[in-house]
Protein backbone atom coordinates (compact mmCIF):
# COMPACT_ATOMS: atom_id res chain seq x y z
CA UNK A 1 0.00 0.00 0.00
CA UNK A 2 0.87 3.43 -0.68
CA UNK A 3 1.78 5.49 2.33
CA UNK A 4 3.25 8.64 0.52
CA UNK A 5 1.77 11.84 0.52
CA UNK A 6 -0.19 13.05 -2.37
CA UNK A 7 2.59 15.41 -4.81
CA UNK A 8 1.40 18.56 -6.23
CA UNK A 9 3.67 20.88 -7.51
CA UNK A 10 6.00 23.33 -6.59
CA UNK A 11 3.99 26.39 -6.80
CA UNK A 12 4.81 30.29 -5.78
CA UNK A 13 2.56 33.21 -6.62
CA UNK A 14 3.51 37.30 -5.80
CA UNK A 15 1.61 39.46 -4.38
CA UNK A 16 0.39 42.56 -6.33
CA UNK A 17 -1.10 45.33 -4.00
CA UNK A 18 -3.92 47.29 -6.53
CA UNK A 19 -4.20 44.93 -9.19
CA UNK A 20 -7.28 43.50 -8.29
CA UNK A 21 -10.64 44.46 -10.05
CA UNK A 22 -14.00 43.89 -8.50
CA UNK A 23 -14.42 40.76 -10.76
CA UNK A 24 -11.19 39.08 -9.03
CA UNK A 25 -9.20 36.52 -11.40
CA UNK A 26 -10.07 32.41 -11.37
CA UNK A 27 -7.42 30.58 -10.02
CA UNK A 28 -8.87 27.29 -10.06
CA UNK A 29 -9.41 25.91 -13.79
CA UNK A 30 -11.60 23.28 -14.14
CA UNK A 31 -10.89 20.33 -16.73
CA UNK A 32 -12.73 19.70 -19.97
CA UNK A 33 -12.72 15.84 -19.52
CA UNK A 34 -15.53 14.48 -21.85
CA UNK A 35 -17.48 15.76 -25.17
CA UNK A 36 -21.02 14.08 -25.33
CA UNK A 37 -19.86 11.15 -22.46
CA UNK A 38 -16.75 10.55 -25.34
CA UNK A 39 -13.42 10.80 -23.38
CA UNK A 40 -11.20 13.41 -25.15
CA UNK A 41 -8.21 10.83 -24.93
CA UNK A 42 -10.04 7.85 -25.95
CA UNK A 43 -10.61 10.32 -29.23
CA UNK A 44 -7.04 11.41 -29.87
CA UNK A 45 -6.06 7.69 -29.03
CA UNK A 46 -8.18 6.81 -32.01
CA UNK A 47 -8.16 9.75 -34.39
CA UNK A 48 -4.90 11.25 -33.37
CA UNK A 49 -4.21 14.70 -32.52
CA UNK A 50 -4.88 17.37 -32.79
CA UNK A 51 -8.38 16.76 -33.66
CA UNK A 52 -11.98 18.78 -34.19
CA UNK A 53 -14.65 17.62 -32.46
CA UNK A 54 -17.74 18.65 -34.06
CA UNK A 55 -21.70 18.10 -32.12
CA UNK A 56 -24.70 16.87 -34.56
CA UNK A 57 -27.13 17.61 -31.31
CA UNK A 58 -25.33 20.93 -31.28
CA UNK A 59 -25.95 22.06 -34.55
CA UNK A 60 -29.32 20.83 -34.47
CA UNK A 61 -30.36 22.50 -31.45
CA UNK A 62 -28.36 25.74 -32.16
CA UNK A 63 -30.75 25.81 -36.10
CA UNK A 64 -33.97 24.63 -34.45
CA UNK A 65 -33.60 27.08 -31.75
CA UNK A 66 -32.86 30.10 -33.88
CA UNK A 67 -35.32 29.62 -36.18
CA UNK A 68 -37.75 29.58 -33.35
CA UNK A 69 -36.70 32.68 -32.17
CA UNK A 70 -37.10 34.55 -35.21
CA UNK A 71 -40.27 32.89 -36.37
CA UNK A 72 -41.97 33.78 -33.08
CA UNK A 73 -40.92 37.74 -34.13
CA UNK A 74 -41.85 37.56 -37.76
CA UNK A 75 -44.47 35.78 -39.71
CA UNK A 76 -41.96 34.61 -42.52
CA UNK A 77 -38.60 33.27 -42.30
CA UNK A 78 -35.79 31.34 -44.60
CA UNK A 79 -32.07 30.70 -43.02
CA UNK A 80 -29.32 30.20 -45.75
CA UNK A 81 -26.50 28.17 -44.30
CA UNK A 82 -23.03 30.26 -44.79
CA UNK A 83 -21.08 28.15 -46.42
CA UNK A 84 -17.88 29.93 -46.01
CA UNK A 85 -18.21 29.73 -42.23
CA UNK A 86 -17.70 25.89 -42.69
CA UNK A 87 -18.23 24.07 -45.70
CA UNK A 88 -17.78 20.44 -44.71
CA UNK A 89 -20.44 18.16 -45.75
CA UNK A 90 -21.33 16.59 -43.30
CA UNK A 91 -21.89 20.31 -41.41
CA UNK A 92 -23.61 21.73 -44.32
CA UNK A 93 -26.07 18.70 -45.04
CA UNK A 94 -27.31 18.91 -41.27
CA UNK A 95 -28.34 22.57 -41.45
CA UNK A 96 -30.11 21.81 -45.28
CA UNK A 97 -32.08 18.59 -42.98
CA UNK A 98 -32.93 21.71 -40.69
CA UNK A 99 -34.72 23.53 -43.52
CA UNK A 100 -32.01 25.95 -44.14
CA UNK A 101 -31.02 26.46 -47.99
CA UNK A 102 -27.19 27.29 -48.66
CA UNK A 103 -25.81 30.76 -49.14
CA UNK A 104 -22.41 30.53 -51.31
CA UNK A 105 -19.87 32.93 -52.41
CA UNK A 106 -17.97 31.19 -55.33
CA UNK A 107 -18.27 28.96 -57.68
CA UNK A 108 -16.82 25.73 -55.75
CA UNK A 109 -19.31 26.45 -52.97
CA UNK A 110 -22.31 26.80 -55.54
CA UNK A 111 -21.42 23.30 -57.11
CA UNK A 112 -21.34 21.76 -53.57
CA UNK A 113 -24.28 22.75 -52.56
CA UNK A 114 -25.61 21.27 -55.71
CA UNK A 115 -23.79 18.23 -54.99
CA UNK A 116 -25.40 18.15 -51.55
CA UNK A 117 -28.95 18.49 -53.38
CA UNK A 118 -29.77 21.56 -52.73
CA UNK A 119 -32.07 23.40 -55.91
CA UNK A 120 -30.47 26.59 -57.96
CA UNK A 121 -33.69 28.87 -56.25
CA UNK A 122 -32.52 27.40 -53.10
CA UNK A 123 -29.06 29.16 -53.27
CA UNK A 124 -28.31 32.14 -52.77
CA UNK A 125 -25.21 33.37 -54.87
CA UNK A 126 -23.32 36.08 -53.06
CA UNK A 127 -20.15 37.80 -53.18
CA UNK A 128 -17.72 40.06 -55.18
CA UNK A 129 -16.45 37.36 -57.47
CA UNK A 130 -18.79 35.50 -59.84
CA UNK A 131 -17.10 33.87 -63.30
CA UNK A 132 -19.60 34.51 -66.15
CA UNK A 133 -19.63 30.62 -66.36
CA UNK A 134 -20.91 30.23 -63.02
CA UNK A 135 -23.63 32.98 -63.79
CA UNK A 136 -24.64 30.99 -66.33
CA UNK A 137 -25.41 28.45 -64.43
CA UNK A 138 -27.22 30.17 -61.82
CA UNK A 139 -29.46 31.95 -64.18
CA UNK A 140 -30.21 28.47 -65.97
CA UNK A 141 -30.86 27.05 -62.02
CA UNK A 142 -32.30 30.11 -60.97
CA UNK A 143 -30.80 30.75 -58.51
CA UNK A 144 -30.91 33.75 -56.19
CA UNK A 145 -27.97 36.07 -57.71
CA UNK A 146 -27.02 39.28 -55.29
CA UNK A 147 -25.57 42.08 -57.46
CA UNK A 148 -22.21 43.04 -56.07
CA UNK A 149 -21.17 45.78 -58.24
CA UNK A 150 -22.02 47.27 -61.93
CA UNK A 151 -19.75 45.26 -63.45
CA UNK A 152 -21.40 42.17 -62.45
CA UNK A 153 -24.72 44.29 -62.90
CA UNK A 154 -23.90 44.54 -66.86
CA UNK A 155 -22.66 41.00 -66.91
CA UNK A 156 -25.81 39.83 -66.15
CA UNK A 157 -27.48 41.94 -68.77
CA UNK A 158 -25.50 40.64 -71.17
CA UNK A 159 -26.09 37.48 -70.42
CA UNK A 160 -29.56 36.97 -70.00
CA UNK A 161 -29.98 38.76 -73.59
CA UNK A 162 -27.57 36.44 -75.01
CA UNK A 163 -29.40 33.00 -73.11
CA UNK A 164 -32.86 34.85 -73.58
CA UNK A 165 -33.52 33.85 -70.25
CA UNK A 166 -34.32 35.81 -67.03
CA UNK A 167 -32.56 36.17 -63.74
CA UNK A 168 -33.56 36.54 -60.56
CA UNK A 169 -31.52 38.88 -58.76
CA UNK A 170 -31.30 41.19 -55.71
CA UNK A 171 -28.83 43.90 -54.70
CA UNK A 172 -26.41 43.70 -52.16
CA UNK A 173 -26.86 47.16 -50.38
CA UNK A 174 -24.48 48.74 -47.55
CA UNK A 175 -25.23 51.58 -45.45
CA UNK A 176 -24.53 53.89 -42.10
CA UNK A 177 -25.29 51.37 -39.63
CA UNK A 178 -23.62 53.56 -37.00
CA UNK A 179 -21.07 51.06 -36.22
CA UNK A 180 -17.03 50.71 -37.45
CA UNK A 181 -15.68 49.67 -39.36
CA UNK A 182 -18.28 50.45 -41.81
CA UNK A 183 -18.77 48.11 -44.55
CA UNK A 184 -18.75 50.18 -47.68
CA UNK A 185 -16.88 47.57 -50.01
CA UNK A 186 -19.44 45.32 -50.64
CA UNK A 187 -22.62 46.17 -52.48
CA UNK A 188 -23.90 49.59 -53.92
CA UNK A 189 -24.69 52.35 -51.18
CA UNK A 190 -27.82 53.29 -49.46
CA UNK A 191 -27.03 56.96 -48.62
CA UNK A 192 -25.70 58.31 -51.85
CA UNK A 193 -27.63 56.95 -54.07
CA UNK A 194 -26.14 53.90 -55.92
CA UNK A 195 -28.62 51.54 -55.00
CA UNK A 196 -31.15 53.46 -56.23
CA UNK A 197 -29.22 53.74 -59.36
CA UNK A 198 -28.27 49.71 -59.38
CA UNK A 199 -32.23 48.95 -59.06
CA UNK A 200 -33.19 51.28 -61.96
CA UNK A 201 -30.59 49.75 -64.15
CA UNK A 202 -32.32 46.63 -63.18
CA UNK A 203 -36.29 47.65 -63.38
CA UNK A 204 -35.24 48.73 -67.27
CA UNK A 205 -34.29 45.34 -68.23
CA UNK A 206 -36.86 42.89 -69.63
CA UNK A 207 -34.68 39.89 -68.51
CA UNK A 208 -33.70 40.68 -64.80
CA UNK A 209 -36.35 39.94 -62.29
CA UNK A 210 -36.04 42.43 -59.03
CA UNK A 211 -37.00 39.57 -56.18
CA UNK A 212 -35.29 41.07 -53.41
CA UNK A 213 -32.54 43.10 -51.23
CA UNK A 214 -29.83 42.63 -49.05
CA UNK A 215 -27.32 43.69 -46.33
CA UNK A 216 -24.68 42.22 -44.90
CA UNK A 217 -23.60 45.12 -42.16
CA UNK A 218 -20.44 43.73 -40.93
CA UNK A 219 -18.95 40.49 -38.31
CA UNK A 220 -19.22 40.02 -34.60
CA UNK A 221 -21.79 42.66 -34.49
CA UNK A 222 -22.11 43.07 -30.93
CA UNK A 223 -24.39 46.59 -31.08
CA UNK A 224 -27.85 44.72 -32.17
CA UNK A 225 -29.53 48.16 -32.35
CA UNK A 226 -27.57 48.22 -35.47
CA UNK A 227 -29.11 45.71 -36.91
CA UNK A 228 -32.49 47.86 -36.35
CA UNK A 229 -31.19 50.23 -38.63
CA UNK A 230 -30.49 48.26 -41.38
CA UNK A 231 -33.52 46.31 -41.61
CA UNK A 232 -35.77 49.56 -41.42
CA UNK A 233 -33.05 51.00 -44.06
CA UNK A 234 -34.22 48.53 -46.41
CA UNK A 235 -37.28 48.45 -45.76
CA UNK A 236 -37.70 51.90 -46.63
CA UNK A 237 -35.38 50.94 -49.89
CA UNK A 238 -38.38 48.21 -50.50
CA UNK A 239 -41.30 51.01 -50.22
CA UNK A 240 -39.43 53.22 -52.68
CA UNK A 241 -39.37 50.23 -55.70
CA UNK A 242 -43.13 49.96 -54.82
CA UNK A 243 -43.74 53.28 -55.45
CA UNK A 244 -41.41 53.92 -58.32
CA UNK A 245 -42.20 50.75 -59.89
CA UNK A 246 -44.99 48.51 -58.42
CA UNK A 247 -42.66 45.63 -57.37
CA UNK A 248 -43.64 43.98 -54.53
CA UNK A 249 -40.03 41.72 -53.46
CA UNK A 250 -39.95 38.08 -52.22
CA UNK A 251 -37.35 39.06 -49.73
CA UNK A 252 -35.44 41.00 -47.62
CA UNK A 253 -31.87 39.51 -46.67
CA UNK A 254 -30.35 40.93 -43.67
CA UNK A 255 -27.08 38.35 -44.18
CA UNK A 256 -25.29 37.15 -41.18
CA UNK A 257 -22.53 38.53 -38.51
CA UNK A 258 -23.86 37.91 -34.65
CA UNK A 259 -21.14 37.59 -32.59
CA UNK A 260 -20.92 33.95 -31.00
CA UNK A 261 -19.64 33.20 -27.46
CA UNK A 262 -16.10 34.00 -28.14
CA UNK A 263 -14.51 36.96 -26.84
CA UNK A 264 -12.22 39.12 -28.48
CA UNK A 265 -8.74 40.26 -28.26
CA UNK A 266 -8.38 43.36 -26.45
CA UNK A 267 -11.77 42.55 -24.86
CA UNK A 268 -11.79 43.29 -21.18
CA UNK A 269 -15.20 41.85 -19.81
CA UNK A 270 -15.72 38.10 -21.28
CA UNK A 271 -18.27 37.44 -24.57
CA UNK A 272 -20.45 36.39 -22.41
CA UNK A 273 -21.41 39.78 -21.01
CA UNK A 274 -21.21 41.74 -24.07
CA UNK A 275 -22.37 39.92 -26.45
CA UNK A 276 -26.04 40.02 -27.38
CA UNK A 277 -28.20 37.20 -27.66
CA UNK A 278 -29.88 35.76 -30.48
CA UNK A 279 -33.67 36.96 -29.27
CA UNK A 280 -31.84 40.65 -29.10
CA UNK A 281 -30.69 40.53 -32.84
CA UNK A 282 -34.10 39.03 -33.22
CA UNK A 283 -35.78 41.93 -31.93
CA UNK A 284 -34.05 44.51 -33.61
CA UNK A 285 -34.22 42.54 -36.83
CA UNK A 286 -37.78 42.14 -36.31
CA UNK A 287 -38.89 45.67 -34.87
CA UNK A 288 -36.54 47.37 -37.77
CA UNK A 289 -38.71 46.04 -40.68
CA UNK A 290 -42.43 45.79 -39.09
CA UNK A 291 -42.27 49.33 -37.73
CA UNK A 292 -41.59 50.71 -41.37
CA UNK A 293 -45.09 49.54 -42.79
CA UNK A 294 -44.39 47.67 -46.34
CA UNK A 295 -46.30 48.94 -48.89
CA UNK A 296 -46.04 46.19 -51.04
CA UNK A 297 -48.57 43.80 -51.82
CA UNK A 298 -47.15 41.09 -49.30
CA UNK A 299 -44.51 41.09 -47.03
CA UNK A 300 -40.98 40.18 -48.04
CA UNK A 301 -39.68 36.75 -46.47
CA UNK A 302 -36.35 37.80 -44.06
CA UNK A 303 -33.45 35.97 -44.75
CA UNK A 304 -30.95 35.19 -42.82
CA UNK A 305 -27.29 33.69 -43.25
CA UNK A 306 -26.36 33.35 -39.90
CA UNK A 307 -23.46 31.50 -39.74
CA UNK A 308 -20.98 32.01 -36.75
CA UNK A 309 -23.48 32.13 -34.03
CA UNK A 310 -24.75 29.00 -35.43
CA UNK A 311 -21.75 26.32 -35.45
CA UNK A 312 -18.98 28.25 -33.56
CA UNK A 313 -20.14 26.32 -30.11
CA UNK A 314 -20.64 23.24 -32.02
CA UNK A 315 -17.00 22.27 -32.51
CA UNK A 316 -13.68 21.65 -30.07
CA UNK A 317 -10.33 21.81 -31.02
CA UNK A 318 -8.05 19.16 -28.77
CA UNK A 319 -4.55 19.26 -28.99
CA UNK A 320 -1.48 17.43 -26.89
CA UNK A 321 1.19 19.16 -25.09
CA UNK A 322 4.63 18.62 -26.55
CA UNK A 323 6.93 20.75 -24.26
CA UNK A 324 6.57 23.06 -21.28
CA UNK A 325 9.47 26.74 -21.45
CA UNK A 326 10.07 29.54 -19.60
CA UNK A 327 10.22 32.77 -21.19
CA UNK A 328 12.80 34.87 -20.89
CA UNK A 329 10.60 37.04 -18.86
CA UNK A 330 9.48 34.00 -16.37
CA UNK A 331 6.53 33.73 -17.89
CA UNK A 332 5.60 29.72 -18.13
CA UNK A 333 4.82 29.16 -21.68
CA UNK A 334 2.98 25.85 -23.40
CA UNK A 335 3.62 24.41 -26.61
CA UNK A 336 1.18 22.23 -28.50
CA UNK A 337 0.46 20.60 -31.43
CA UNK A 338 -2.04 22.68 -32.88
CA UNK A 339 -0.86 26.34 -34.12
CA UNK A 340 -2.58 29.36 -35.80
CA UNK A 341 -2.67 26.99 -38.81
CA UNK A 342 -5.29 25.31 -37.69
CA UNK A 343 -6.99 27.70 -35.19
CA UNK A 344 -6.91 30.43 -37.86
CA UNK A 345 -9.52 32.56 -34.94
CA UNK A 346 -6.80 32.91 -32.54
CA UNK A 347 -5.32 35.87 -34.66
CA UNK A 348 -8.69 38.10 -33.09
CA UNK A 349 -10.14 36.08 -30.55
CA UNK A 350 -9.26 34.85 -26.82
CA UNK A 351 -10.40 31.29 -26.87
CA UNK A 352 -11.86 29.43 -24.12
CA UNK A 353 -9.10 26.71 -23.45
CA UNK A 354 -9.35 24.04 -20.99
CA UNK A 355 -7.17 21.24 -19.53
CA UNK A 356 -8.93 17.67 -20.36
CA UNK A 357 -7.22 16.18 -17.20
CA UNK A 358 -7.55 16.82 -13.72
CA UNK A 359 -4.29 19.14 -12.78
CA UNK A 360 -3.02 21.34 -10.10
CA UNK A 361 -5.38 23.71 -7.94
CA UNK A 362 -2.89 26.51 -8.77
CA UNK A 363 -3.03 28.25 -12.16
CA UNK A 364 -0.15 30.49 -13.56
CA UNK A 365 -0.02 33.32 -16.08
CA UNK A 366 0.85 30.86 -19.64
CA UNK A 367 1.43 31.73 -22.79
CA UNK A 368 0.02 29.08 -25.18
CA UNK A 369 2.06 28.67 -28.40
CA UNK A 370 1.49 26.15 -31.72
CA UNK A 371 4.04 24.14 -32.78
CA UNK A 372 5.09 25.84 -36.08
CA UNK A 373 8.59 27.44 -36.38
CA UNK A 374 7.44 30.58 -36.80
CA UNK A 375 7.06 33.37 -33.91
CA UNK A 376 3.38 34.55 -34.61
CA UNK A 377 2.06 30.90 -34.07
CA UNK A 378 0.89 32.36 -30.52
CA UNK A 379 -2.33 30.85 -29.56
CA UNK A 380 -2.83 33.18 -26.47
CA UNK A 381 -0.25 35.36 -25.05
CA UNK A 382 -1.12 34.71 -21.48
CA UNK A 383 -3.88 33.14 -19.72
CA UNK A 384 -4.45 31.39 -16.02
CA UNK A 385 -3.81 28.21 -16.93
CA UNK A 386 -2.47 24.84 -14.38
CA UNK A 387 0.89 23.68 -14.90
CA UNK A 388 0.12 20.41 -17.98
CA UNK A 389 2.69 17.34 -18.48
CA UNK A 390 4.19 16.75 -22.08
CA UNK A 391 1.40 14.54 -23.56
CA UNK A 392 -1.29 15.83 -21.49
CA UNK A 393 -4.39 16.88 -23.51
CA UNK A 394 -5.63 20.53 -23.94
CA UNK A 395 -8.85 21.52 -25.36
CA UNK A 396 -9.97 25.06 -27.09
CA UNK A 397 -13.69 25.56 -27.90
CA UNK A 398 -15.95 27.98 -29.82
CA UNK A 399 -14.15 26.87 -32.88
CA UNK A 400 -16.91 25.79 -35.30
CA UNK A 401 -16.75 28.77 -37.64
CA UNK A 402 -13.87 29.63 -40.36
CA UNK A 403 -11.23 27.55 -38.20
CA UNK A 404 -12.26 24.74 -40.71
CA UNK A 405 -12.17 26.74 -43.74
CA UNK A 406 -9.70 29.27 -43.47
CA UNK A 407 -7.66 26.40 -42.00
CA UNK A 408 -3.65 26.54 -43.81
CA UNK A 409 -1.69 23.71 -44.91
CA UNK A 410 1.32 25.26 -43.57
CA UNK A 411 4.40 22.83 -42.09
CA UNK A 412 1.74 20.47 -40.84
CA UNK A 413 -1.20 18.38 -42.62
CA UNK A 414 -4.47 19.27 -41.67
CA UNK A 415 -6.03 16.67 -38.94
CA UNK A 416 -9.03 14.72 -39.06
CA UNK A 417 -12.00 16.05 -38.15
CA UNK A 418 -15.02 13.84 -36.36
CA UNK A 419 -18.78 14.34 -35.34
CA UNK A 420 -20.51 12.78 -32.78
CA UNK A 421 -23.79 11.75 -33.86
CA UNK A 422 -26.91 12.17 -32.38
CA UNK A 423 -26.89 8.45 -31.62
CA UNK A 424 -23.57 8.85 -29.82
CA UNK A 425 -21.55 7.54 -32.79
CA UNK A 426 -18.33 8.86 -33.83
CA UNK A 427 -17.61 9.49 -37.66
CA UNK A 428 -14.79 10.87 -39.53
CA UNK A 429 -15.91 13.35 -41.68
CA UNK A 430 -12.83 14.91 -43.13
CA UNK A 431 -9.64 12.63 -43.10
CA UNK A 432 -6.35 13.95 -41.87
CA UNK A 433 -3.99 15.13 -44.96
CA UNK A 434 -1.02 12.88 -45.95
CA UNK A 435 2.38 14.01 -47.87
CA UNK A 436 0.15 11.77 -51.02
CA UNK A 437 -2.89 14.70 -50.68
CA UNK A 438 0.03 17.25 -50.66
CA UNK A 439 2.16 15.46 -53.63
CA UNK A 440 -1.00 15.25 -55.78
CA UNK A 441 -1.13 18.65 -56.82
CA UNK A 442 2.57 18.79 -57.67
CA UNK A 443 4.16 18.43 -60.92
CA UNK A 444 7.98 18.21 -61.36
CA UNK A 445 9.49 19.25 -64.50
CA UNK A 446 11.23 16.34 -66.40
CA UNK A 447 14.21 18.81 -66.93
CA UNK A 448 14.75 18.63 -62.93
CA UNK A 449 14.61 15.11 -62.52
CA UNK B 1 25.05 19.10 -7.26
CA UNK B 2 24.06 22.07 -6.01
CA UNK B 3 23.50 24.55 -3.45
CA UNK B 4 21.39 27.70 -3.12
CA UNK B 5 20.99 30.00 -0.17
CA UNK B 6 17.71 32.04 0.16
CA UNK B 7 17.71 35.83 1.48
CA UNK B 8 18.41 36.34 5.05
CA UNK B 9 15.81 39.26 5.15
CA UNK B 10 13.19 36.65 3.89
CA UNK B 11 10.41 34.84 6.30
CA UNK B 12 8.87 32.14 5.72
CA UNK B 13 5.70 31.42 7.87
CA UNK B 14 3.99 28.00 8.48
CA UNK B 15 1.01 28.67 6.23
CA UNK B 16 3.46 29.17 3.69
CA UNK B 17 3.71 33.12 3.42
CA UNK B 18 6.85 34.77 2.68
CA UNK B 19 7.81 38.30 3.41
CA UNK B 20 11.17 39.83 2.07
CA UNK B 21 11.91 42.55 4.41
CA UNK B 22 14.16 44.37 2.06
CA UNK B 23 11.78 44.87 -0.53
CA UNK B 24 8.43 44.61 1.31
CA UNK B 25 7.38 42.60 -1.47
CA UNK B 26 5.05 39.05 -0.33
CA UNK B 27 4.82 35.54 -2.08
CA UNK B 28 2.97 32.24 -0.99
CA UNK B 29 4.02 29.01 -1.63
CA UNK B 30 2.38 25.79 -1.68
CA UNK B 31 3.76 22.82 0.51
CA UNK B 32 6.51 21.31 -1.65
CA UNK B 33 7.26 24.81 -2.19
CA UNK B 34 7.64 25.57 1.41
CA UNK B 35 9.46 22.34 2.18
CA UNK B 36 11.83 23.05 -0.73
CA UNK B 37 12.84 26.91 0.77
CA UNK B 38 13.07 25.02 4.25
CA UNK B 39 15.39 22.60 2.36
CA UNK B 40 17.43 25.12 0.96
CA UNK B 41 17.20 27.12 4.53
CA UNK B 42 18.81 24.05 6.34
CA UNK B 43 21.84 24.37 3.74
CA UNK B 44 20.57 21.01 1.96
CA UNK B 45 22.07 20.68 -1.47
CA UNK B 46 19.72 20.18 -4.53
CA UNK B 47 19.86 16.62 -4.72
CA UNK B 48 19.34 15.96 -0.62
CA UNK B 49 15.83 18.14 -1.28
CA UNK B 50 14.63 16.06 -3.94
CA UNK B 51 15.62 12.60 -2.50
CA UNK B 52 13.81 13.87 0.90
CA UNK B 53 10.65 15.10 -1.22
CA UNK B 54 10.77 11.19 -3.42
CA UNK B 55 10.98 9.79 -0.04
CA UNK B 56 7.59 11.56 1.49
CA UNK B 57 5.51 12.19 -1.74
CA UNK B 58 4.43 9.95 -4.35
CA UNK B 59 6.43 11.07 -7.67
CA UNK B 60 8.84 10.09 -9.67
CA UNK B 61 12.35 11.85 -9.50
CA UNK B 62 12.40 12.55 -13.41
CA UNK B 63 9.29 14.82 -12.82
CA UNK B 64 10.00 16.22 -9.70
CA UNK B 65 13.53 17.08 -10.63
CA UNK B 66 11.83 19.46 -14.11
CA UNK B 67 9.33 20.74 -11.61
CA UNK B 68 11.82 21.51 -8.91
CA UNK B 69 14.22 22.98 -11.64
CA UNK B 70 11.32 25.11 -12.90
CA UNK B 71 10.65 26.13 -9.36
CA UNK B 72 14.14 27.26 -8.38
CA UNK B 73 13.84 29.42 -11.92
CA UNK B 74 10.84 31.10 -10.23
CA UNK B 75 12.76 31.76 -7.25
CA UNK B 76 15.19 33.28 -9.03
CA UNK B 77 13.56 35.52 -11.09
CA UNK B 78 12.30 37.16 -7.01
CA UNK B 79 15.60 37.24 -6.05
CA UNK B 80 14.39 34.19 -3.39
CA UNK B 81 17.08 32.16 -4.49
CA UNK B 82 21.05 32.69 -5.17
CA UNK B 83 23.66 29.96 -6.09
Amino acid sequence: MNTKNKYERPVINKFYSGMMNKFGSQTIASPLKEIEGKRLNDLTDKFGSPLFVLSEKKIRQNQKSAIRIFKTRYPKVQFAWSYKTNYLNAVCKIFHQEGSWAEVVSEFEYEKAKLLGVRGENIIYNGPEKSRESLITAIKDRAKIHIDHFDELYDLIELTDELKLKARVAIRVNMDVGIFPKWDRFGFNFENGEAHQAIRRITAQKNLELIGLHTHIGTYITYAESYKVAASKLMNLANWIYDEYKITIDYIDMGGGFASLNTLKGQYLPAEQTVPSLDQYADAIANGLLEVRYKGEELPTLYLETGRALIDDAAYLISTVIANKRLSDGTRALIIDAGINFLFTSFWYKHKISQATEADAHTENTAIYGPLCMNIDCINEGMNFPAMKKGEKIVMEYVGAYNMTQWLQFIKMRPNIIMIMNDGSIELVRKAETLNYLLEQELLPLKLT
Amino acid sequence: MNKYRIPENLAISDSGFLFLASTGETFSVNEIGKEILKGIQLHKTDEEIINDLLNDYDIDKQSLQKDFDDFILQLQKNNLALL
